[in-house]
């Protein structure tokens, strides 16, 4: 039996999935999920083999939603025109349905995913595609998850990043997260007029600066106003003195 | 402007060489028809046509200001070369040429002289007004060519933002999945995107329109959306009798409140509420629409965001004023505030 869910956020886009999965008895759906929390739940407690997942989500979008799952199913893509996905989803070769979609195009794809599911390749590539494509408003924002709840960061909240093996710790004024990404990953993707990687374990943000102070010969260290020290590495402070204009 | 430039230049040679043809042409008659050395013969004709190219200058640098009609045209070109002809004598009489028959050929060529000068200024000045004219016309296509491709633009645009893509593919993604279950609401929900896309299309950008139909148009928008999102989305709709008569531009509210519908939908999980009011407000209509944000997780906005700034660029076009779009945060509370002047 294979198990399916389906996440998005208007029940009619969901009924036509459930239509058109009905011409296939061995897919069964464990649940529809209206938004990125019910499916993180759902994904979860039913470890589904596949999802249908919708792009343009309340709160949290797909591509953040499967990142907060340590092992993502397969993921087929339900997505309406959207000009950011697009041409990521050409070059990954992945599959998604645009809508409106027929019951042919539907079938192509799931006949697709069941071929390679009997093959056994490995189906990484949704990961390696939420990490290339930025929605806008991830950029304002960073989803985390924390025992078992969902977290929100405002991007403005973040003081700085740590890297700490293959995780980063997001700190904030009272707070840390953990989070799966690289730190390279943060660097190109926050704006680099607020974020700046100062040194190769740690990228801060300016806002959250008071002042920056000499340590011994050739280094320096940066102060926050929560009274956090970031060492600065000597690339670092040449880059943290270009971006502040000094 | 170059293309201007050059025009005005090469109008300028070509006077100059017209100019210096006449003296040629009237220093050879003088000289081989009446035995006046070549001296007086050239002097006389380079007098006579720098005066009259003077007075046809000054018609046509008059007439860039001033059309007169045919008969004004008549008048001045006459006057004009009646005073050449004066100051001709009176600068050939200030010569003292010591030729005796000269000042007799003089008297005598008055007459022919004057015609002479009036022929020619009225000639300068037909030429220049016709010239002037094709000019006109020509600048007047560009303008026009411009101004229509200003306003496809216009109306291109207008429709992208009408049409937003997204908005389009999923309501037709809902009538595909009505039309398996449900084929009567599939075919209420294409009349009802039909009856909004028509709408959207005829309407133009001037158009002024009562509260009330604008507010028509809008509740096609909302039932659609209702459709999609399903018992997610309410909305409410209140408005003050004394509001409904009163005069908006058209199609200005969608944006307006699918930005809201947008920012609630996607920024709040429950139930979302959008309201929108209409209130006549000392000679303006208001009109305030409100949905739930959550502050917690919504980096707090500068300026207007979203699909907004375009709303407002409308309204500065259409009033020159600035400050008739706002925004307001309360608490949960997003409101979007616009004032009609009436």
């Amino acid at each position: 039996m294979i198990k399916a869910v389906l996440i998005d956020d208007e029940p009619l886009a969901r009924s036509i999935v459930a239509e058109y999965l009905q011409s296939y008895p061995e897919i069964t759906i464990a649940q529809e999920c209206n938004d990125g929390f019910e499916g993180v739940k759902a994904i979860t407690q039913h470890k589904p083999d596949l999802i249908f997942l919708d792009i343009q989500m309340p709160k949290i979008n797909g591509f953040e939603m499967l990142e907060l799952i340590e092992k993502p199913p397969s993921v087929i893509f339900t997505t309406a025109f959207d000009e950011y996905a697009m041409k990521a989803f050409e070059a990954h070769a992945i599959d998604y349905l645009l809508k409106p979609f027929s019951k042919e195009r539907f079938d192509k794809a799931l006949q697709k995913w069941l071929s390679q599911r009997q093959q056994q390749v490995p189906q990484q590539k949704a990961l390696l595609l939420s990490e290339e494509i930025r929605q806008p408003e991830e950029k304002n924002r960073i989803v985390v998850r924390e025992s078992g709840n969902i977290r929100i960061i405002p991007i403005n909240e973040v003081q700085y990043i740590e890297a700490y093996d293959d995780y980063v710790k997001i700190y904030t004024a009272k707070e840390m997260f953990l989070k799966k990404k690289t730190m390279s990953f943060y660097e190109q993707n926050l704006d680099p007029s607020q974020f700046v990687r100062v040194h190769r374990s740690y990228i801060l943000q300016i806002s959250h600066l008071t002042r920056i102070e000499p340590l011994e010969k050739d280094t320096h260290v940066a102060l926050l106003k929560s009274g956090a020290k970031i060492p600065l590495s000597r690339a670092g402070y040449v880059k943290m003195k270009s971006v502040l204009g000094i | 402007m170059i293309l201007k430039n050059y025009s005005y230049r090469k109008l300028a040679l070509t006077y100059v060489i017209w100019c210096s043809c006449w003296v040629g042409l009237q220093g050879f008659a003088l000289h081989f028809t009446f035995g006046f050395p070549w001296r007086l013969a050239l002097l006389d004709a380079a007098i006579t046509n720098l005066l009259l190219a003077l007075a046809g200058y000054a018609m046509i640098s008059g007439m860039r200001f001033y059309q007169p009609n045919q008969v004004g045209r008549l008048l001045i070109s006459v006057m004009f070369s009646g005073l050449c002809m004066l100051i001709f004598m009176q600068t050939m009489k200030g010569f003292e040429i010591e030729d005796p028959f000269y000042y007799e050929f003089l008297e005598r060529s008055m007459v022919i002289r004057a015609l002479y000068g009036w022929l020619m200024v009225s000639l300068i000045s037909t030429i220049s007004w016709l010239w002037s004219s094709v000019k006109e016309q020509q600048e007047m296509e560009v303008r026009n060519a411009s101004t229509e491709k200003l306003a496809r633009e216009a109306e291109l645009s207008r429709i992208r933002q009408q049409l937003q893509p997204h908005f389009l593919f999923n309501s037709l993604n809902s009538i595909s999945a009505l039309a398996g279950s449900r084929p009567e609401q599939a075919r209420k929900m294409i009349q009802q995107l039909s009856d909004f896309l028509r709408g959207t299309l005829k309407k133009d950008d001037q158009q002024l329109v009562t509260l009330s139909e604008e507010l028509e148009h809008l509740n096609l928008y909302l039932e659609i959306e209702k459709v999609r999102f399903g018992h997610r989305l309410n909305t409410s709709v209140v408005c003050d009798p004394a509001a409904t008569a009163m005069k908006m531009p058209s199609l200005l509210l969608q944006p307006v409140v699918e930005n809201a519908i947008k920012f609630g939908l996607y920024d709040t999980t429950g139930e979302t509420e959008i309201t929108i009011e209409g209130k006549s407000e000392d000679g303006y209509l208001v009109i305030r629409v409100r949905n739930p944000f959550d502050p917690g997780t919504s980096a707090p906005r500068q300026g207007t965001g979203y699909g907004l700034s375009s709303v407002q660029r409308r309204l500065y076009l259409l009033y020159a004023r600035q400050d008739l779009l706002t925004t307001e945060q309360n608490e949960n509370i997003f409101t979007t505030l616009i004032k009609i002047p009436q």
